[in-house]
């Protein structure tokens, strides 16, 4: 029973079914790998371990009275930027370290309906802002395959919990690439659904334009799995849509016969590593060899999408974070009047990267700005959003790589923002269009950090992609590989 | 990689914003930023190369109009776990220093 | 040196209305006044991380309405803005509001001071949410949020106004309009109309505007009025002894009856306005504007109209009526259920209006109904009684409710007008005094009242003192 922790979603769904172990294995197993690995990853910011075991004690009561549900007593990690009632939910930063989730977001409450549990809280970049986990209030998140290198952010506590087997699966959010880059880094899964097709409903605002709910999981299979609980209209989020979820899970066996893989330079950029561009490469050949087409297509806009997500981006985070000001939940720090103390409760509340992005953010919008800055990227918005949509006429997913580089040492980019945003240069597209992207692992570097590769499907289009992506991997064992992990000392 | 790009050459504002902002900054950070902003912003600047005449801007990743709720009071279910979050209270208001006006 | 005399007024009225919804603009909180402080209150009104905004169809529909009423054009395509500043009652500190395209355009008011009839332009109409509530203590200040949230119609006008009387004409009469329209159940003591106003001075006939100071809040019309008033003066003081005027926001103290400059904010006011990404476009269509319009109810003009053309009131009867669309209701039902539209119109302006002005009530919490009115107006034009009982019937009926005939019973003011039982009455006093008789027979009109007043006292006051002096004049043939 020791390696329940080693199985996916889908693996233990058929062992639940099967009565060849309880919930409260899974949980108990679980627990004990994140003892024996959370030490050195840090994924972990919160475990509530006692309601966990209780409420796999419980699930394992109604499946033996028949109840069925599809995650019934399933623990899967949340990333610390999503409601939970009861849970904290301080998003990274210190500012919210009092803050108790009074509601459920949407897509907990239908993991919950479907009987999950939601074991704990996952470590992340404060507020969605960054691309390492370096920028959390709490702790530095250390990459499974290296723990001297940074997992990506801000979802890093999520794809390292997953890729360390310390999470069976986890919810991440992804803004401008924050739940595939650090997939691409851990050498997990990563899936960012289309916007508007999962509710943002208790999802911490950072951009509410780029934002989306997403997952980290060990393969395809889960993510679909997770995918048709989660799609879905919501009547609390006006942006969610109202097109029906698919079967995703259903359609992933089809074979790639006539599917066109759309191939852009432009997002091969200067300066890629070279393993990396050798290992997406390899993936392109592989795909020929499914029977897929491969296509050219070009993405024009492509290298000033990064300037355009940084200043939308930022200006719809300065306006959602202004909130936090320590009056109504939260940390509240003295002042002699109500101004005082937001004053001083953000200045010591938010990191130095929240401060500069909303120092960026408020210059954008600000009076003599607007027209310059934001107005105008928004128009920029509008030709990549083109060029992808012309790019699509003629193919059924993109093929890119996830990041320039394989995952880096901590610390490195601490002292340059730009240079850290400038990373982001694969992934901010699809948050710009609304496209959906799956990043997966198809290598690794030589000194054995893993490589991922994107597709990006146009909206709407979850199904082909997954089904896509899941045909690569099951023809592949990149997904397979685990890090070797010391035990925490 | 960053020296590449050309500077704001009007410099930005940094405490100015900050305030709008209601965030106190060191003399530290006042320099800091000062300097990555610029820099950023110098970056930025290179989306005023592109012709955007006639172009509609993104306001919504989803072209949906109109989407309403019904005028149904309902009572939120969780009302009484809010004033439990308040760092401070009095009578069941939201307590703070003095509003002078 | 400019005199006072040269100098005119200008004033702008931004008038903030609550909307009568059900629940909130953004989410279900209930809007209902006079809760315990934040208990209607969720995430969404709350600020809390992670919330969203959706749209009460209905608060966009009154806005609508508002503005087919006030003579606005609709736009078709509107959407809503973030309007940012700090304050404590911000749960957002940020303001959902319309900036750039508003749901209603243009407009005006029509309104009458000194019997001339005068016409205010408005600028807009939209819709945005309100703020929390502050209370202040000595030491402290608390906030209560279930005020959160509600939808708030914002009516700017133009600079049309050039005195304080106007001023207060003008929101009189969009009060009167709003009401008539349904939307918004204009309680100014529950806050459901507040104005910001600004007022500056310059030299008549001169097409630029002074400098001005905005007045903010204010949640009584007299007391813009009262405001306004000062503020003008001074203004005009200020600026002939060669003074300038400072463009500051001002507080208005009822007590000392003055304005006075706020504290000077320290941050300049940069809103950085841009459309919300939570929430998406109002598309409007010609149909579901035109349906609106159609259902418009009627207002206030046009039921002045068909009061003086229809029931044939006088106009100062109509105008008394119309100005308060609830007591002009209840005028309608009674005097359709009595058939009498005079009689009905005296009572209600009458003894209604002065019970209501002395107990300072409002016609919806007394116990008279159009049904028991109109019974006992029945009974008054049968002459069942006479206007001494009517009234006191009336100030029953107005604290207790019941039966109009029951109630006149009870307290013996019911009439006889039966000439036939009234007639051996007559005859009797006839025969017993032949003195005051033959004084009326003279010429003497005040014999007639003494015997009246006979037969009064035989009836015991139940006989209708009009029919007995007919009586009287026709058997005693003069």
């Amino acid at each position: 029973m020791g390696d329940l922790h080693t199985y996916t979603l889908a693996g233990l769904q058929g062992m639940l079914a099967d009565g060849r172990c309880s919930s409260v294995d899974i949980v108990n197993d679980v627990l004990a790998s994140i003892d024996r690995t959370d030490g050195r990853v840090q994924a972990y910011v919160d475990i509530d371990r006692e309601t966990a075991l209780a409420e796999a004690a419980a699930s394992d009561k109604m499946r033996a009275e028949g109840d069925s549900r599809m995650l019934l007593g399933i623990p899967l990690g949340v990333k610390d930027i999503l409601n939970v009632e009861g849970q904290p939910c301080s998003c990274g930063s210190k500012l919210l370290k009092p803050y108790r989730s009074v509601y459920d977001a949407t897509s907990v409450a239908k993991l919950k309906a479907e009987g999950a549990i939601m074991l704990g809280r996952l470590n992340m970049d404060e507020f969605g802002m960054g691309s390492t986990t370096e920028n959390s209030s709490d702790q530095v998140t250390r990459n499974p395959w290296d723990v001297g290198k940074v997992p990506g952010g801000s979802s890093g506590g999520s794809a390292a919990a997953v890729a360390a087997d310390s999470a069976i699966a986890a919810l991440g959010s992804d803004t401008g690439g924050s739940i595939r880059q650090p997939a691409s880094f851990c050498g997990c899964v990563g899936f960012k659904p289309s916007y508007g097709r999962v509710s943002r409903f208790g999802l911490t605002a950072y951009a509410s334009s780029l934002d989306q709910v997403g997952t980290l999981t060990k393969d395809v299979r889960d993510a679909a799995i997770l995918l048709e609980i989660l799609a879905g209209n919501d009547h609390r989020d006006s942006t969610a849509l109202e097109t029906p979820v698919e079967d995703y899970s259903a359609v992933l066996e089809q074979d790639l016969n006539g599917v066109r893989i759309g191939l852009a330079k432009d997002f091969f950029v200067e300066g890629i590593h070279a393993d990396v561009s050798e290992a997406v490469n390899k993936a392109v050949e592989h795909y020929q060899s499914l029977g897929a087409e491969i296509v050219d297509v070009s993405i024009p806009h492509l290298k000033y999408a990064i300037a355009t997500y940084y200043v939308i981006a930022t200006a719809e985070a300065s306006t959602n974070l202004a909130r936090y000001d320590g009056i109504r939940y939260g940390d509240r720090k003295d002042g002699d009047n109500p101004i005082a103390i937001s004053c001083a409760t953000r200045a010591a509340g938010f990191g130095t990267e929240v401060k500069r992005r909303i120092i960026l953010g408020t210059y954008v919008l600000s009076s003599g700005y607007y027209d310059a800055y934001y107005l105008r990227a928004q128009k920029v918005r509008s030709l990549l959003r083109r060029d992808f949509e012309q790019a699509f006429a003629s193919c059924d997913a993109m093929l890119t790589p996830v990041a320039p580089t394989p995952a880096y040492p901590i610390g490195s980019v601490l002292s340059d923002p730009l240079e850290m945003y400038l990373g982001d240069i694969c992934t901010v597209p699809a948050n710009l269009a609304g496209l959906c992207g799956l990043s997966q692992p198809c290598g690794f570097s030589a000194e054995g950090l893993p490589i991922g590769m994107q597709l990006l499907g146009p909206a709407g289009g979850e199904a082909s992609l997954l089904r896509i992506g899941y045909q690569y991997e099951q023809s592949t064992e990149w997904h397979l590989r685990k890090p070797e992990l010391e035990v925490s000392a | 990689m960053t020296g590449q790009y050309r500077e704001n050459a009007e410099g930005v504002d940094v405490r100015y914003v900050a305030n709008l902002a209601r965030l106190d900054l060191t003399d530290e950070e006042v320099e800091l930023f000062q300097g990555q902003l610029e820099n950023i912003l110098g970056y930025v600047e290179q989306l005023q190369e592109l012709n955007v005449d006639g172009i509609e801007p993104t306001a919504h990743a989803i072209s949906v109009d109109n989407v309403f709720r019904r005028d149904e009071a309902l009572l939120f279910e969780g009302a009484e776990n809010i004033p439990k979050n308040f760092p401070a209270e009095n009578q069941q208001l939201v307590s703070v220093p003095k509003i002078i006006e | 040196m400019i005199s006072e005399e040269e100098l005119e007024a200008t004033i702008g009225l931004e008038t903030h209305v609550q909307l009568n919804t059900r629940s909130k603009i953004w989410c279900a909180c209930s809007t209902t006044f006079g809760a315990p402080p934040n208990t209607n209150v969720c995430p969404v009104c709350m600020g809390y991380p992670g919330a969203l905004p959706v749209l009460n169809e209905n608060a966009v529909r009154l806005t609508v309405i508002a503005g087919l009423a006030l003579g606005c054009e609709i736009n078709l395509r509107s959407k809503h803005d973030r309007k940012s500043y700090f304050y404590p009652d911000m749960p957002k500190n940020y303001q959902i509001t319309q900036y750039d395209q508003p749901l209603c355009l243009g407009g005006q008011v029509v309104y009458s001071l000194d019997g001339v009839e005068r016409v205010v332009r408005l600028n807009r109409i939209h819709l945005e949410e309100d703020v929390g509530k502050n209370t202040h203590f000595e030491n402290s200040s608390g906030v209560d949020y279930n005020r959160a949230g509600t939808p708030l119609m914002e009516i700017v006008t133009e600079a049309d106004l050039h005195s304080a009387e106007e001023a207060f004409a003008y929101l009189q009469a969009l009060k009167e309009i709003l009401s008539y329209a349904g939307v918004s159940h204009c309680n100014l003591e529950e806050g459901n109309m507040r104005c910001d106003v600004n007022i500056s001075v310059a030299p008549k006939g001169s097409d630029k505007l002074g400098v001005k100071t905005e007045l903010k809040n204010m949640n009584t019309f007299r007391g813009v009025r009262d405001a306004a008033t000062y503020e003008i003066k001074r203004q005009k003081r200020e600026v002939s002894v060669g003074g300038t005027i400072q463009q500051t926001t001002i507080r208005w103290d009822d007590t000392t009856g003055k304005t006075s400059a706020m504290r000077s904010k320290e941050y300049a006011h940069d809103y950085r306005y841009f459309p919300d990404p939570d929430l998406m476009p109002i598309v409007l269509t010609d149909e579901e504007v035109d349906a609106l319009r159609s259902a418009l109810p009627e207002m206030p003009a046009q039921r002045r109209e068909r009061y003086v053309q229809e029931l044939g009131l006088p106009a100062y009867d109509a105008d008394v009526l119309v100005a308060d669309r609830e007591i002009s209701d209840f005028f309608e039902q009674t005097a359709t259920l009595c058939g009498n539209a005079k009689s009905a119109s005296n009572f209600l302006m009458g003894d209604m209006m002065r019970m209501l002005n002395d107990q300072e009530r409002s016609i919806n919490s007394v116990a008279i109904s159009p049904e028991s009115l109109a019974e006992l107006i029945k009974l008054f034009d049968a002459k069942k009684v006479n206007n001494q009982g009517a009234k006191e019937v009336f100030e029953v009926l107005f604290e207790k409710g019941g039966d109009a005939l029951e109630i006149a019973k009870e307290l013996g003011k019911i009439q006889t007008s039966d000439t036939g039982s009234i007639e051996p009455f007559v005859a009797q006093v006839i025969e017993e005094h032949p003195g005051p008789v033959s004084d009326y027979q003279g010429g003497k009109d005040a014999a007639l009242q003494f015997l009246v007043g006979q037969v009064m006292r035989l009836s015991r006051g139940k006989a209708n003192p009009q029919v007995v002096g007919d009586l009287f004049k026709d058997k005693l043939g003069t």
